[in-house]
């Protein structure tokens, strides 16, 4: 990459729904080494990816681990700054006060923002 | 950072397994395009379901293209590294010989030119190449 995105954060955009494949929590892997490799870290939440954010989920019955506890985890790697598509959210019947984590929305213009002040992009 | 004036260092991060999914044909064409226009194929990343494209046992028919000695023959030809997961591979029964025997199994799939190779790798090619493009089902 050019000079000029070296002190871009790593943008790490979620489109997955918890247990819809291993998606989510191969995406959250990436975000968790990038942060322990000392980069800056932001975590979009979009589409079915904000149903990683609802609350009261547990492990289920598949017997496979849930993504909260990842989540929780989130904070000790100094991975603070959470946004969520609130178009995404809204379509969910979610919203950001219900939400266990501080979480900021992102309206549809502000996308496009987001997106182009991160490098590199990646897109689980 | 691109050595010559115009040309470009490229990685690529193919999470599409062979056959199921458009991804690895993609990625294939993208490759063989960029390299052909006098671009770099440095890196190749194989992560989540594209793990698969690293399994030496695959045995398409004939008169399919073979995707995995397509990517051997990059790694040959223009000296493109093929990175793989180990952690994605692991849990997918991709190990190389030293996992195997580690890991108490009775045979491994993987074997040069693909390297099994930490999430870190992925991060670092992020950063020392011009561009990282995904290719995702």
């Amino acid at each position: 990459m050019s000079d000029d995105t070296a002190d871009m954060p790593l943008l790490v955009i979620l489109r997955h729904a918890p247990h819809d494949g291993s998606w989510l929590r191969e995406g959250l892997d990436v975000a968790l080494v990038a942060a322990a490799f000392g980069r800056a870290v932001t975590l979009l939440f979009m589409g079915d990816g904000v149903e990683a954010l609802r609350p009261g989920q547990k492990a289920g019955p598949l017997g496979q681990k849930g993504t909260h506890p990842t989540l929780d985890m989130l904070a000790m790697y100094d991975i603070e700054d959470l946004r969520v598509d609130a178009t995404s959210l809204a379509e969910r019947g979610l919203s950001i006060a219900e939400l266990p984590w501080p979480v900021r929305p992102v309206t549809a213009e502000a996308l496009p923002a987001v997106i182009a002040s991160a490098s590199p992009v990646f897109n689980f | 950072m691109a050595s010559e004036q115009g040309k470009l260092r490229y990685a690529l991060v193919v999470l599409g397994g062979p056959y199921s999914q458009a991804a690895t044909h993609s990625a294939l064409r993208f490759g063989e395009a960029l390299i052909t226009q006098g671009h770099r194929l440095d890196t190749v990343f194989f992560y989540h379901d594209g793990v698969y494209n690293a399994s030496r046992l695959a045995a398409p028919p004939q008169d399919e293209p073979h995707l995995v000695d397509a990517w051997v023959r990059l790694a040959n030809d223009q000296g493109t590294e093929l990175l793989v997961c180990v952690a994605a591979a692991l849990r997918r029964g991709l190990l190389d010989e030293r996992e195997a025997q580690r890991h108490g199994k009775p045979a491994f799939s993987v074997e040069p030119p693909f390297v099994l190779a930490g999430i870190g790798q992925l991060v670092e090619a992020g950063i020392t190449h011009d561009r990282l493009v995904t290719f995702a089902p």
